[in-house]
This record gives structure tokens, C-alpha cells and sequence, in this order.
């Protein structure tokens, strides 16, 4: 049996408990090695605690623990026999917009978390907002703390209905409820024997059984081309296959020059094969010589959109402001093109953790698919060109009709 | 290679060593493809040897656009340098040497009291970065570590003193990595950044990579020093009252010899070894490594101060 990869994200707000949550799955599924677990008792018991603080095991920065504090994503690793894991981290306090934003980017799946005591506050809906805007695939909805209110089914369901209500409201697909006790461990890896009314999967059932790799076999073909190989004369054109699946023999077309030509033969790091899918790392050859380089793209099926107006969902990152007119670099697939922000939305400027409609006007072509068709390459992020730095993530919004 | 299987939505589902094998592929050609000077740091450690071998696959048929640097503690293991010149030869590549043991010599770092090396890395390799103005260096470190490392960017931005700040880390989406830096910054890139321990073991037997000898059991003179079996040598062991005796062992890593720690172990296949981390109730750093035991953020503090 092939193992794979479930990559989820975890979003809990301030004292919700997730840090312990993720404790509780890494210790419960006897991933926490005897020297970190050591670690952990001796620090809890300097800190006068008497069992082991299992929030330790995930606050790996002096600040975090000398504050009680979740600072930046972090990424855990954990496997079971069935599947192995990939958590990104992300802290619920300040910046934990942008820390969910970056955490979701890569997930498949993210767990939200309620203290069962309060239900559902602006950060779940926050929270939410940000697992329908950047596609997440699946959603958990984890309400925590059970035990603190006597594990009562009554006050499960309410909260369960009142999450449904704004999921449907932000368009997010679906949602899986699980009633845990990540302090006890009800729910988490075992099924609770508190819980008699839940007839449910315990949240690590739940992940190792959850579908991945939704993608559709007959999505359109997308492979940015990061770079050129040169072996004498013959030229690969490597790159990760963002999209779909190509084969040899297939008709494609070379953006942003729009020029058709065939693969004629594809290479999976050292073996030749007939065919390749997302998201495997190849090298193609084409039937002519064309002037093919980094930041192109090879397409096959529905056509992508070749535009200089970007419309897309943004969520602005940096500390400093994004504002109209402002001149920006927008790292698309493999591709870096100059911009000028043109509209924020009706807002003069977007702050930190600001959601909202942009649109911007780029010096060249993007090849864009619609971020919902897809991830890879309807994602991109925007630039300061001054100094580097990263300020903000954007998922294009193509118009279908266009 | 193994084939891709059908998922269960009619999708393709990567197996999770191909997986890795991909993206570690893609970070090695974004740099390619984005960079002037990239180097790889090179230990002839098992994280440095895969970073090698993922590097030589990424740009086959042609050869890898980068040089290797190996910051050489002058405390090494002779079968991890023979390996290394070996590797060098036989694919033709270009090796930077940096030395601990020169800076000693013109007395620019002084000997630490407890002998070990290891923080004694940071400068000589700020410095040959600089001068050879390497603008990437990619480094075999992985998240799963140690849990400062779990906070680590791929793109790990910095500054001309080499220095890691956690708090102004770029924030890092999809696979989208942005490698812009200043004339003399530079970028740390982390391709085994998701790899476990059991995951590069796995990729190592299934690719059949060759190692260096000291990681599988064999016999050695070895010493007792802070709960860890160290190799008697020049660099300064044993003490008095530190009695030598042969034991089988192996290294689970392979770093400066005053500071790592063999293991007890009759693994003296790849398919042993595995079966024997599988079982392991212990980190690798958490068995092996002397200086990540000086404090709980004794790691977080060497990065800061530019340690790989």
C-alpha cells in the first residue's frame, strides 16, 4: 500500500487550546520522542505546573515560551500506519490572519477550533473566511473543551449550527463537526467514552481517512517552466507540473507567446515515461526548437486567461500599508512581472490581516487561471521591489466569460 | 520510481517519498533559476548527501549548477572526508573549504573550554560566504529537528552577518518563494525542509545511496563523555578518569567528532537502520548532539547568530 501526505493547518483563537490539541494528536499518536517529552516535564514543573504542558512540545522560540505565546507557523511532523502528516501550526493571537493565510496556502485541510464554553466569536468566522477564500478542501470544526460543559450534546449542536450558518453565508463547501476534549484527550485519537450521543470518527481517524489529492483526472494541463536544462543541443524544459497531466504526443500551447508545438518526450527525475501528473517534478522536450524560458508556461485543455488586469481576493501581510498607485512585483507561478495597484474596493489603503477585492495592472501578461479552478496557478503573491519584502497574497478572480 | 496511484476521487495521489522528492526538486530549480552564485553546504553528512543526489537528479542529463562548500572543523571523521573528496571527483564538482583549524591558527577564534567546535562554524562560513558571494546556500536542515528549525522558512532571508531573525521572517505561501535580498544579504535555502529522519533513510534505501561507513554498526574505541558514546582522537578525549573501551556502535549523525555521540547499535544494514529509528524513543539530536542539550534554546541561538 502507497502511503501519502495529508497537509492540514490548525486555527484556533487566544486560550482556545490548540496548541494543546496538537500536543495531545502528536503525544496520543506516540510521536513525541522521550527526550522531547523530557524536555517538556522539566520546563513544566520550572514553570510550577504539575503534569507536563503539552503546548510546550509546539513553542519552539525563547519569546514563546517565556511569553505563553504562539509567535510564527510552525510545522510539525507525525505519522500513523495509514498516512503521514504535515501540520502547519498557526498562532491564534496579532497576526493570526496572515499566520492562517500562510498555513492554509499549502493545506488540504484545516481544523477550526471553538472553546465549547464561548461558541462561535469573530476569529472562528475569521477563521472561516479564510478556509473559503483560500479553497481549503476540507474543513474540521473542533469544539473544544467539551468536558468544560459536562459534555452536553445540546450545546455541541448549537454551536454546530450557528458555524453552519456562516459557513454557507462565506460559500465554504462543507464542514466536518467533532466534539473534543484535547486536555483529556476525548475525541482526539480515541473515540470518548464520554460522549455516547456522537456517533462520529475521533478527529485522527478522521485525518487519516480523508480523501487527498481531489484534483480532477481531466484537469487542464499547467506546467510553469522554471528552468532550461542544456545538454548539447537537445534542450528540457524542467518545471513542477502545477496542473493536470501531460503526455507524450500532446498538443500544447507555449504562453505568453500563444505558439503550439508537441511534447515529444517526458523525463520524471532520470526515467523516461509517457505520461506525468501534477504535482510531479519533470523535464519535457518539445517537437521544435522555440524560444521557451523561465516564467513561460506550457498549457494543454482549457485555455488560461492572458491579462494585464488582475482582479483577485487579497490578504495583505506586511506590516507597512498597500495603497492605490502603489508599484509593486507580482511573483505568479515562475514569473515576476512588474505592477501598479489600481483599486483596493472602495478602501484607500489595506492594513495588516485586511481581506479584500484588488485589482491591479501589470507591464506584462500573466497566464491566470480563476483561483478556485486552480490553486497553483490562480495563487500569487505581491512584492515590495525597494527592499524584498513579501506583502500580500492574492487569488485571481478570472471572469469565466473572459 | 514509483507509479503515481489513483486517488480516491479519480486524482493522483504521490507517494509521500516521491512527494518530497518533488518539492525538494523544485526548490533546487527555483534557485537555478533565480540566482547568480548558489552553493550547497556539504558535511558528507546523510542530510548533504541527499541534497546531492536530489540536485544531480533535478538538472540531469546536464551537470548541477552549484559548488559545494564544507566548513571544516578540523575534527573530522577520515572516512567522512575520504567520502567527500570521492563525491567530489566523481562528478566533477567545484569544493570551497572553509577552516576552523585556520582561524585557530591566526588566532582569530580561540579553543572553547569544553572542546567542542561546533559554534565555532559561524564565522568562517559568514565569511566565505561573503567573500565568494554566494547569494544561496542551501543547507541540509530539516523542521523536524529541532523546534526552533520547525519555525524555518525554505527561503530563510539574511542579513551580511549571516543572522537569522524569527520574528521578521517572511511570510511563505503555496510554493511561491521569494528570493529577493540586498547586495550582501543572502538566502539560506532549505529543500528537506518537510523530510523526517525516517523519511530520508527510506529515500536513501530506495535510491540506494552509498554513505559513509559510520553510519551502519561497526567497532570503535569509544568513551563515555555527558551520556553519549564519543570517538577517542586528537581533538581532546579521552579525559582523565574517561576510560576507553570498543563497543559496537553507529552514528546516527555526522558532525564535529567532539561534540557527536555514537549509539549502541547492530545495525549494519540500511534496512536495520530503519527498523532501528522506527523503534528509536529518542530524537536524533536529542541522542547524538552535545550542544543541543546546553539549554532549550541553545539551537534557536546559534541560528540567530548565523549557525546553518
Amino acid at each position: 500500500m502507497t502511503v501519502d501526505t495529508l497537509r492540514f493547518a490548525t486555527a484556533g483563537s487566544v486560550d482556545d487550546g490548540k496548541s494543546t490539541l496538537v500536543g495531545r494528536l502528536l503525544h496520543d499518536s506516540k510521536s513525541v520522542l522521550t527526550d522531547q517529552l523530557e524536555a517538556v516535564e522539566h520546563a513544566s514543573r520550572n514553570r510550577g505546573q504539575d503534569a507536563p504542558d503539552l503546548a510546550l512540545l509546539t513553542d519552539g522560540l525563547r519569546a514563546e515560551r517565556e511569553q505563553g505565546i504562539t509567535i510564527d507557523v510552525a510545522y510539525r511532523y507525525f505519522a500513523t500506519p495509514r498516512r503521514r502528516f504535515i501540520l502547519a501550526d498557526t498562532p491564534g493571537h496579532v497576526q493570526y490572519t496572515r499566520n492562517m493565510v500562510t498555513g492554509a496556502s499549502t493545506a488540504e485541510l484545516t481544523i477550526i477550533l471553538v472553546d465549547a464554553r464561548n461558541g462561535v466569536v469573530e476569529q472562528t468566522r475569521r477563521h472561516a473566511a479564510v478556509a473559503a477564500l483560500l479553497q481549503v478542501p476540507w474543513v474540521v470544526l473542533a469544539v473544544n473543551k467539551m468536558d468544560l460543559v459536562d459534555y452536553e450534546q445540546q450545546r455541541f449542536e448549537e454551536i454546530v449550527e450557528d458555524f453552519a450558518g456562516h459557513a454557507a453565508e462565506l460559500g465554504l463547501p462543507g464542514f466536518t463537526p467533532v466534539p473534543v476534549s484535547a486536555l483529556v484527550g476525548d475525541n482526539v485519537v480515541e473515540r470518548s467514552a464520554h460522549m455516547d450521543w456522537y456517533e462520529g470518527p475521533a478527529l485522527l481517524e478522521f485525518l487519516e481517512t480523508v480523501p487527498v489529492g481531489t484534483e480532477a483526472a481531466d484537469a487542464p494541463a499547467r506546467f510553469p517552466v522554471q528552468y532550461v536544462i542544456r545538454d548539447g543541443e537537445v534542450r528540457y524544459y524542467a518545471g513542477q507540473l502545477a496542473s493536470g497531466s501531460l503526455r507524450v504526443g500532446d498538443r500544447v500551447t507555449v504562453h505568453p507567446s500563444g505558439e503550439t508545438t508537441e511534447i515529444t518526450g517526458i523525463d520524471v527525475l532520470g526515467t523516461a515515461q509517457q505520461v506525468a501528473y501534477a504535482p510531479q517534478s519533470i523535464s519535457v522536450r518539445l517537437a521544435d526548437e522555440r524560444d521557451v524560458s523561465r516564467g513561460d508556461m506550457i498549457t494543454a485543455g482549457a485555455s488560461p486567461t492572458l491579462t494585464r488586469t488582475i482582479t483577485a481576493n487579497a490578504c495583505h501581510l506586511a506590516d507597512r500599508p498597500l495603497r492605490i498607485g502603489d508599484r509593486v512585483l507580482v511573483r505568479h507561478t515562475t514569473r515576476t512581472v512588474r505592477a501598479i495597484v489600481k483599486d483596493l474596493a472602495g478602501a484607500a489603503e489595506l492594513t495588516t490581516n485586511d481581506l479584500a477585492r484588488i485589482t491591479l495592472h501589470t507591464a506584462d501578461p500573466l497566464t491566470l487561471d480563476d483561483y478556485t479552478t486552480c490553486r497553483r496557478t490562480g495563487a500569487f503573491i505581491l512584492i515590495d521591489p525597494a527592499d524584498g519584502a513579501t506583502l500580500t497574497a492574492g487569488m485571481a478572480v478570472v471572469d469565466s466569460a473572459g | 520510481m514509483s507509479a503515481a496511484a489513483e486517488g480516491a476521487s479519480g486524482g493522483f495521489v504521490l507517494s509521500h517519498l516521491d512527494a518530497l522528492e518533488s518539492e525538494a526538486v523544485h526548490i533546487f530549480r527555483e534557485v537555478a533559476g533565480e540566482f547568480e552564485r548558489p552553493v550547497i553546504l556539504f558535511s558528507g553528512g546523510k542530510d548533504s548527501i541527499l541534497m546531492l543526489h536530489l540536485a544531480l537528479k533535478a538538472f540531469a542529463p546536464a551537470a548541477i549548477p552549484f559548488s559545494l562548500l564544507h566548513v571544516d572543523t578540523g575534527h573530522n571523521f577520515p572516512e567522512v572526508l575520504e567520502y567527500r573528496d570521492r563525491v567530489v571527483a566523481a562528478h566533477g564538482l567545484r569544493l570551497h573549504v572553509a577552516s576552523v583549524q585556520d582561524y585557530i591558527d591566526r588566532g582569530v577564534l580561540r579553543e572553547r573550554p569544553d572542546g567542542t567546535r561546533n559554534p565555532l562554524q559561524t564565522l568562517p562560513l559568514t565569511e566565505k560566504i561573503q567573500a565568494e558571494r554566494f547569494d544561496a546556500v542551501f543547507g541540509g536542515g530539516r523542521r523536524d529537528e529541532e523546534k526552533a528549525r520547525a519555525k524555518e522558512r525554505v527561503f530563510s532571508l539574511r542579513d551580511e552577518f549571516s543572522q537569522w531573525d524569527p520574528r521578521r521572517q517572511r511570510p511563505e505561501l503555496w510554493n511561491l518563494y521569494n528570493g529577493r535580498h540586498a547586495p550582501g544579504e543572502h538566502v539560506r535555502v532549505f529543500p528537506l525542509s518537510n523530510w523526517t529522519e525516517l523519511d530520508v533513510w527510506q529515500y536513501i534505501a530506495r535510491e540506494r545511496i552509498e554513505l559513509p561507513q559510520i553510519y551502519y554498526a561497526h567497532h570503535r574505541e569509544v568513551f563515555r563523555r555527558g551520556g553519549m558514546w564519543l570517538t577517542a582522537g586528537e581533538w581532546g578525549g579521552p579525559r582523565d578518569g574517561e576510560a576507553v573501551e570498543k563497543r559496537q556502535v553507529r552514528y546516527r549523525t555526522v558532525g564535529d567528532m567532539s561534540c557527536t555521540g555514537a549509539v549502541d547499535s547492530d545495525a549494519d544494514t540500511i534496512d536495520k537502520v530503519i527498523a532501528e529509528i522506527a523503534a528509536s524513543r529518542l530524537t536524533e539530536r536529542g541522542a547524538t548532539r552535545a550542544d543541543d542539550r546546553l539549554s532549550e534554546a541553545a539551537m534557536e541561538d546559534r541560528k540567530r547568530e548565523g549557525y546553518f
